[in-house]
């Protein structure tokens, strides 16, 4: 096996999008493409999986839910039963109402704040992580798709030159 | 062109004709006269045996004989008032859901407008249809006004002078609460958004045919005019055709409340009709995107709905000040179950349903979901209405489920007659190509 990647580069979203349907259906494997912004359907055209973060956010929030709940019933009710300006702190329902912004409150938090660490790290994002972008250009105006070489890499390469693409380079895998 | 079917015609006819059967029984039913009720009440007493006498006696221990007499002529003419009131709230809770329904559906038709949405043009005509309902609604509305203040019931209070003479609460609240001033207000409103609605349906049909958009342009322009006005009337309205049930009852956020409760009950209605419509191939240009726009409204809208409820509950409860807290009091001890049933209802069925993005997108979910919302509204307008006007003598029989009848029936029929006198696309429209191809 080669560990070769060819990295073509386009100038135009709705270019690349063509070329990525071509490559598809020329049954290619797209290991990557690199955008400077999102490209609506890019996704799509390229046969991605939806994501699941929807998911792991609302489990998040039924955590943070029965979090607040058992804090709230803990602290106030069974721990301490203080009689505070009359709130009847006799079972967690008569005095539910005052927990309610706690309990919505923390819901947020976790659903938000863990969802956002899972998008961290299954998209491998921390402070010094090294950029694995394959050209400086891709952040600023131009979209690099890049495509496993398996056999003839020049065939694969004049495939490629007709889908509009403005620049091809051939090289190792990173 | 929507032809209007003769099968829905006649099951709108034969919900019109039993519910006026019902709602004539209901009348019927009533006690005749204080003495009937007294009747009644020893009955119920002998029933309960054992329980009533000991509490007879316990009563008898504090209180001197000739004042129990006294106190249950008292009570007898208090249930009989209550009894007496319970055909004529049924009616108006019923007058009022569905008027409120088509009230919102031009809230929400004129925010499109305004906000210049591009998903929801080929809506529009079904919008206008359910708006239809407005004028008629609006006149039913007027009559039971009148009727009420001609003291054919007893729902307003401060509309009996013997009341007010004895209330110095209500005394000082006649400058606003008067019978002639609310009927002014209530024609104010009713007109107001009656010709709102009449000019934006001239307007869209003229468009159709025009070759430029100056009705277009115009109606945009009337749009953004009306919202101003409905947001100030829909907050007075909400004073004075519901708060004032309760005239020694206030709340600053009860207008965005009763809004809250108008707007998801109407996105609901869309979506119902829609999707009906689309069911029968009338909207082939209707796609599950805007499906699933409607779906999120509904479930957004179901949240700010519970956010105001709460946010109105929670202050009160947690202040705890006499003289606002006996309205939940009241609500809390005699609606135990449609008072806290409609927050499943209204809140935790819809949120659990419609937060998936996939389900947002199958009718029959968001049908189930949406028939759901409408009886947890009509719930809420209940117990908005009932424990003010009939107190702990409610019962959901045969009064309430006809006046429902008779009104769904009169809505359905003035909808849907509404619907066949145009072509169910707004082809005029600016936005109506964006709105064809929208895809979410």
């Amino acid at each position: 096996m080669s560990n070769k990647v060819i990295q073509a580069m386009y100038n135009d979203d709705d270019v690349l999008m063509d070329a990525v349907k071509q490559v598809r259906t020329a049954n290619h494997h797209i290991e990557e493409v690199y955008t400077p912004f999102p490209v609506h359907g890019l996704d799509k055209a390229m046969g991605l999986k939806g994501t699941r973060i929807a998911i792991t956010a609302f489990l998040y929030g039924c955590v943070g839910f029965s979090f607040a709940i058992w804090m709230m019933n803990y602290m106030m009710i069974e721990n301490w039963p203080q009689d505070i300006g009359g709130k009847p702190s006799f079972s967690f329902f008569l005095n539910m109402p005052s927990f309610v912004p706690i309990m919505f409150e923390l819901t947020v938090f976790f659903a938000a704040h863990l969802m956002v660490i899972t998008f961290y790290m299954r998209s491998k994002l921390w402070p010094f992580k090294e950029a694995e972008n394959p050209d400086p250009r891709t952040t600023d105006d131009m979209f690099v798709m890049e495509v496993a070489v398996e056999g003839n890499e020049n065939e694969l390469v004049s495939f490629l030159e007709k889908t509009g693409t403005v620049e091809i380079k051939v090289t190792e895998k990173h | 062109m929507y032809t209007f079917s003769s099968k829905l015609k006649t099951f709108s006819f034969a919900l019109i004709i039993i519910g006026l059967l019902g709602v004539a029984y209901g009348f019927l039913s009533t006690p005749s006269s204080v003495e009937d009720v007294k009747v009644m009440l020893q009955e119920s007493h002998n029933n309960h045996g054992e329980v009533v006498t000991t509490h007879q006696s316990d009563e008898n221990a504090v209180v001197e004989s000739h004042d129990v007499a006294h106190s249950d002529d008292a009570h007898a003419e208090h249930i009989f008032h209550l009894l007496k009131n319970k055909p004529w709230s049924a009616l108006y809770v019923a007058l009022f859901f569905f008027f409120m329904l088509s009230l919102a559906t031009l809230a929400f038709y004129a925010i499109q407008h305004a906000a210049q949405a591009g998903w929801s043009v080929v809506l529009f005509r079904v919008m206008e249809a359910i708006t239809a309902y407005l004028p008629v609604g609006g006149i039913l509305l007027f009559v039971f006004f009148v009727l009420s203040s001609m003291h054919f019931n007893h729902l307003f209070v401060w509309m009996d002078p013997e009341v007010v003479a004895h209330d110095e609460l209500i005394q000082n609240k006649s400058g606003y609460l008067n019978v002639p001033f609310f009927l002014i207000r209530a024609a104010i409103y009713i007109v107001g958004w009656t010709l709102y609605r009449q000019n934006a349906r001239k307007l869209t049909l003229a468009q159709d045919e025009a070759s430029d958009i100056s009705n277009y342009t115009k109606l945009f322009k009337r749009s953004a005019a009306f919202l101003v006005f409905f947001l100030v009337t829909e907050s007075m309205m909400s004073w004075d055709w519901i708060m004032s049930l309760d005239p020694h009852w206030f709340s600053t956020l009860f207008g965005w409340y009763v809004f809250a409760s108008m707007i998801v009950s109407a996105i609901t209605t869309i979506a119902l009709v829609s999707i009906y419509l689309k069911g029968k191939g009338y909207l082939e240009f209707v796609n599950d995107s805007h499906l699933h726009d409607l779906a999120k409204f509904m479930f957004g809208f179901s949240i700010f709905w519970t956010y105001l409820w709460f946010s109105q509950f929670m202050l009160i409860w947690y202040a705890d000040m006499p003289e606002e807290v006996t309205y939940f009091v009241s609500r809390f001890n005699e609606y135990k179950i449609p008072f806290l049933g409609m927050l499943a209802l209204n809140f935790v069925f819809p949120l659990l349903v419609l937060m998936n993005s996939d389900y947002k997108r199958v009718p029959w979910f968001i049908v189930t979901t949406g028939i759901v919302i409408l009886i947890g509204h009509y719930v809420d307008i209940f117990v908005m209405i009932m424990p003010a006007t009939v107190g702990d003598q409610w019962f959901f029989g045969i009064p309430e489920i006809s006046s429902i009848l008779l009104i769904l029936g009169i809505f359905i029929y003035v909808v849907f007659t509404a619907l066949s006198k145009a072509p169910l696309l707004a082809k005029g429209n600016p936005f109506i190509k964006e709105s064809e191809h929208f895809h979410y």
